[in-house]
């Protein structure tokens, strides 16, 4: 008659261990330390240790999708986003050269002073017999040679509208002023080719002495010229397109 | 009472020491965890049977967890990996519950 289970199961937990019951303690153990990984392994790893290969698929390739269409809407952005710079730097652009062009019409419309390297003519008349004409003749000259601007006396701004008339006592009246000797024209320009154009043989100087007048040229590195035009709203002429 | 030691020893092991399981093993671990726990009571009934032997049991409880780890390796090669685990655990599942109630009816009688 067989021992009953629970005797012998009692007796095992006394018995000296032998070597049978060493080979199992070594499996159980490697049990315990698998099943104990196992649920380290689950309970820390996410939530996709314990899934399949093919839920794995499926996710990756809901991810990569999803992927996709966030890169393909990070390009959609970056185009806008360089299309704007683009439009914001040819604006910026554009700013630039309406600026410089306001800067040379300014200068040229009269409404700012002026400075710069360019010359100053002075025509002394003691006999007051030159006339409009030839200082015209000279501000011709200044301007075929270039000048940017030009002033006359400290007092007038030559401009595209300037006139030059002769008053009731053969004064020169510029834009409705009347000047007195000598005169003193300033010009902004190149200084060598401004003093050529005031002395070149048959020019403005000889004109001037044949009148009984005499012209000086003096170079400067800097000339002001801080007599401003008016400038009136055009009554007649608009802008057109072209 | 070594037995029982030893079991105690492993989960301590597992639990304080963190190893980090390979990469390639990760699928077969709970597999063979199972399929181990099998054995283990199969041994167990056979002891109260008065039939044990423990190269019976050394060599019962190492095929088992090849074998199971094996049938989960070929389905995953197969493409059937999630189905063949889910047989292999039941099987293994029904395996431990019988002998489970053998012993139960060894100790209680019942």
């Amino acid at each position: 008659m067989p021992e009953p289970a629970r005797s012998r199961l009692a007796r095992a937990f006394i018995a000296r261990p032998g070597r049978g019951q060493l080979v199992v303690a070594v499996l159980l153990a490697s049990l315990g330390f698998a099943a104990a990984l196992q649920i380290r392994l689950t309970n820390t790893d996410g939530d996709f240790s314990g899934q399949r290969r093919q839920d794995l698929v499926a996710l990756l390739d809901s991810l990569s999708s999803a992927t996709d269409r966030t890169e393909s809407r990070i390009d959609e952005l970056e185009e806008a986003r360089d299309e704007l710079l683009t439009s914001s730097q040819r604006r910026q652009a554009a700013l630039e050269q309406g600026r410089s062009e306001l800067d040379v019409l300014a200068i040229l419309s009269g409404t700012v002073a002026a400075t710069g390297p360019g010359i100053t003519v002075t025509v002394t008349d003691p006999d007051g017999s030159v006339l409009a004409a030839s200082m015209l003749n000279g501000i011709e000259e200044l301007r075929d040679a270039g000048a940017e601007a030009i002033e006359v006396n400290d007092q007038v701004r030559v401009v595209a509208s300037t006139s030059f008339t002769e008053g009731a006592a053969d004064q020169i009246v510029v834009d409705d002023v009347t000047l007195l000797p000598p005169y003193v024209i300033d010009a902004i320009g190149s200084p060598q080719t401004l003093s050529e154009a005031m002395v070149f043989p048959g020019g403005f100087s000889d004109e001037v002495e044949e009148l009984g007048g005499a012209v000086s040229v003096e170079q400067l590195d800097v000339v002001r010229v801080d007599s401003l035009h008016k400038v009136e709203e055009p009554e007649y002429s608009q802008p057109t397109d072209r | 009472m070594i037995a029982v030691v030893g079991l105690l020893l492993g989960i301590l092991a597992g639990l304080l020491l963190e190893p980090a399981v390979p990469e390639p093993l990760q699928p077969y671990l709970p597999i063979a965890v199972v399929a181990a726990l099998d054995a283990v009571f199969g041994g167990l009934r056979a002891f109260l049977d008065g039939i044990f032997d423990d190269k019976v049991f050394v060599v019962s409880f190492v095929s088992n967890v090849l074998i199971a780890a094996l049938i989960v390796y070929l389905g995953d090669q197969l493409g059937v990996g999630g189905q063949l685990s889910t047989g292999v655990i039941v099987v293994l599942g029904i395996r431990i519950f019988s002998n489970v109630a053998a012993i139960r009816r060894h100790l209680f009688h019942a």
